[in-house]
């Protein structure tokens, strides 16, 4: 039922997360690996996939809710097949990130946390990507891209989005 | 005879993320297909970067005379410098020169990077060529006692940024009686400005290997985590593939070269999360937890990861360790001034003209960096201002240019050396806005358990926005200035305890930008973050 980009798609996701957990049980502190494997399989970590992990893991379901919501990188729904992560940090704000957000807000419909529309493009910020001397930075699809202006940003996002 | 039979030219593209961000993957492609198509044989590296960021992609060509470099490289003009002769070295206008005879390169003094752009990273084999595993051999041959104190007597220091001598911290683990210990690196690097342990990483992962197997013997731990944020998937994949390899070659596992020595690593991903880089909260978030800070004592070398005596070091911190047991600490402690020795990795970003990795030793001033490595700004517009240290280090004004890079001189001038992140600005700076940036990021990332950081970052928000718009102006700088004390005083560690740090800085030194004005929308629209949208 719950169809994937990576082709799951006969196994429940209940099925799916057990099998995740019962991968990476033998690790110290297993959580956080579980939940990135998760969110690599479904794009998401889902709310019904909460009761599941504190079960096979004896936490409550208050505790992987907790943990889930600490960290910026998981989300309760899948985004839009291209994701761009506009890096806000002060090393791109000297060089225009600005600059680029509103051109994302401008061309394409989207603010920072947001998903357009037609469900295409997912933009997120970020702080530091790690290209400080190359900026404005963005990271596309989990692709780094530097030195930016609109038109470079443009050309990147057809090119994703298109494909 | 065809040219095929000829030694094939050795070339070299970075495969660093910096260096495929502005496209050195196309570069290299571009180059294989045109070697072919000119029946030329060639030996492609993807090495790190050299660090000279603006000449990205530097393709690099080795020649009699030596690695001839040419940047920075588009792919679409590939086809014309290799017609031109770029394997031979031909002079054509990328050309920069014999890479290592760069005045940029050739006046800084490479202990840590020493590998970094030079060899293949993933090579075993280019790392023992060039020096690799002589400092754990070393380690091996004497007690764990005699490396933690070789280690001390070369005055290392973390470089993650308090500046703690690394020494005394492997004692303290080493006298722990356990019969479980950690080695934990930090690589959560979340602060601006800062790429120096991405770089490393990807660049050399089996000098950071090296460094934390050395670390484990030192202080008798078994096992290794390296705690990599999730912002660098290139320095994840590179350290990973590095721990396979070592493991393949006995680097790593039971009896590592041999020896009595049993040590393990394992990389480990953040969840987008800047507090994490914080010691304690890195390791609440090894453990599978929230990350949320614990208060000190006890410290983690005493009462570490699941409560065992711990190692956490920076990667800048591990990756020099190598150096130290392979030259003597001696070797080490001459470089520098005070009670800063040995190197550091300063790195040049935000607007300026020749950003990248400087390597030098402690002591060279600001003003050099900025001016005489760096080359002023990329706009060409004058430098107003430089924030040294991560978002919550000083900005500083060019009338600090003559401060020497050591810990002590900059916490006299009210600032931080912190990571070596050196961020410039141009004239067009808004030093308000970013003074308001400062805490708005401290609202974004603050794990919420004291209230100085977690409140105080939002009402910072609120009361720079009230100056601006110039409601009783004097009044509410007192009360920033108040709430900077109770911040600074009241929390339990340095994000809250720091996060005045810039924002007190921009009040001193460019108390003009924070009058009332009209401001445009495009700077404030700017500096709404999404994080921040509906928390209290």
């Amino acid at each position: 039922m719950n169809s994937t980009p990576r082709g799951e798609s006969s196994m429940t996701t209940e099925a799916l997360v057990r099998e995740i957990a019962a991968n990476h049980r033998a690790q110290r502190g297993a959580l956080l690996p579980i939940l990135h494997a998760v969110q690599e399989a479904l794009d998401c970590v889902p709310p019904e996939a909460i009761p599941v992990l504190a079960e096979e893991l004896n936490l409550s379901r208050a505790d992987v809710h907790g943990v889930i919501t600490f960290y910026h990188d998981f989300r309760s729904k899948p985004a839009a097949r291209t994701t761009v992560r506009v890096c806000r940090a002060e090393a791109c704000q000297a060089v225009g990130a600005g600059r680029l957000v509103a051109y994302l807000r401008d061309r394409y419909g989207v603010s920072l946390g947001e998903t357009s529309r037609d469900g295409s493009l997912t933009a997120e910020q970020v702080f530091c990507l790690g290209n400080c001397a190359l900026g404005p930075a963005v990271q596309v699809n989990g692709r780094l891209h530097g030195r930016l202006d609109e038109a470079r940003l443009s050309s990147i996002l057809d090119t994703a989005v298109s494909q | 005879m065809s040219a095929w039979t000829a030694a094939p030219v050795t070339v070299y593209v970075p495969r660093d993320s910096a260096a495929t961000s502005v496209g050195a993957d196309e570069v290299a492609d571009a180059l294989v297909r045109a070697a072919a198509r000119e029946r030329r044989p060639i030996r492609l590296v993807r090495n790190g970067s050299r660090g000279m960021l603006w000449l990205e992609p530097l393709v690099e060509v080795a020649t009699p005379d030596g690695r001839i470099g040419y940047g920075p490289v588009d792919a679409a003009e590939v086809d014309g410098l290799v017609a031109g002769g770029l394997f031979e070295g031909a002079d054509l206008p990328s050309r920069v020169g014999v890479v290592d005879e760069l005045p940029w390169l050739a006046t800084q003094n490479r202990v840590t990077f020493a590998r970094v752009g030079v060899t293949d990273p993933l090579s075993p084999d280019d790392y023992l060529r060039h020096g690799g595993l002589v400092g754990l051999v070393r380690a091996l041959e004497v007690s764990p006692a005699q490396v933690v104190a070789e280690v001390t007597d070369s005055g290392l220091r973390g470089r993650g940024g308090a500046g703690f001598p690394a020494g005394i911290k492997w004692k303290t683990v080493l006298d722990c009686v356990d019969e479980l210990k950690f080695v934990c690196c930090n690589a959560d690097e979340g602060d601006s400005g800062t790429f120096a342990d991405r770089m490393l990483m990807e660049g050399d992962p089996f000098l950071l290997i090296e460094g934390m197997t050395i670390a484990a013997y030192a202080v008798g731990a078994t096992e290794g985590y390296i705690y990599i944020r999730s912002e660098y998937p290139d320095a994840v994949a590179a350290m990973r593939s590095g721990i396979e390899i070592a493991r393949g070659r006995g680097w790593l596992g039971d009896r590592v070269l041999g020896s009595s020595l049993s040590f393990d690593l394992h990389v480990r991903v953040g969840g987008g999360a800047y507090i994490c880089g914080e010691e304690t909260s890195m390791l609440e978030s090894l453990e599978g937890k929230r990350g949320m800070v614990r208060a000190k004592p006890p410290i983690p070398a005493v009462h570490g990861l699941f409560g065992k005596p711990t190692v956490v070091n920076n990667v800048l911190t591990l990756a020099t360790v190598p150096t130290i047991l392979a030259d003597g600490a001696q070797a080490y402690q001459r470089l520098g001034v005070e009670r800063s020795r040995g190197t550091q990795v300063f790195q040049l970003g935000g607007n300026i003209r020749h950003g990248g990795i400087v390597e030098t030793a402690f002591g060279v001033t600001l003003g050099e960096l900025v001016d005489g490595y760096g080359g002023g700004t990329r706009s060409g517009r004058p430098v107003r201002a430089v924030q040294v240290g991560g978002p919550l280090g000083a900005y500083l004004p060019r009338s600090k240019f003559d401060l020497p890079m050591d810990y002590e001189a900059f916490v006299a001038a009210g600032a931080m050396v912190g990571h070596g992140g050196i961020v410039v600005f141009d004239e067009t700076v808004d030093m308000a806005a970013q003074a308001r940036f400062a805490m708005e990021f401290c609202a974004a990332e603050s794990c919420g358990k004291c209230t100085p950081c977690r409140v105080g970052s939002v009402r910072g928000v609120e009361v720079i926005d009230r100056i601006t718009a110039g409601e009783h102006r004097d009044e509410n700088l007192a009360l920033l200035e108040d709430l900077c004390d109770v911040m600074t005083e009241g929390s339990l560690c340095a994000m809250g305890g720091l996060t005045p740090m810039p924002v007190r800085s921009a009040i001193t030194h460019f108390a003009d930008d924070f009058l009332a004005r009209e401001r445009s929308g495009e700077t404030r629209t700017a500096h709404i973050s999404a994080r921040t949208d509906g928390m209290p």
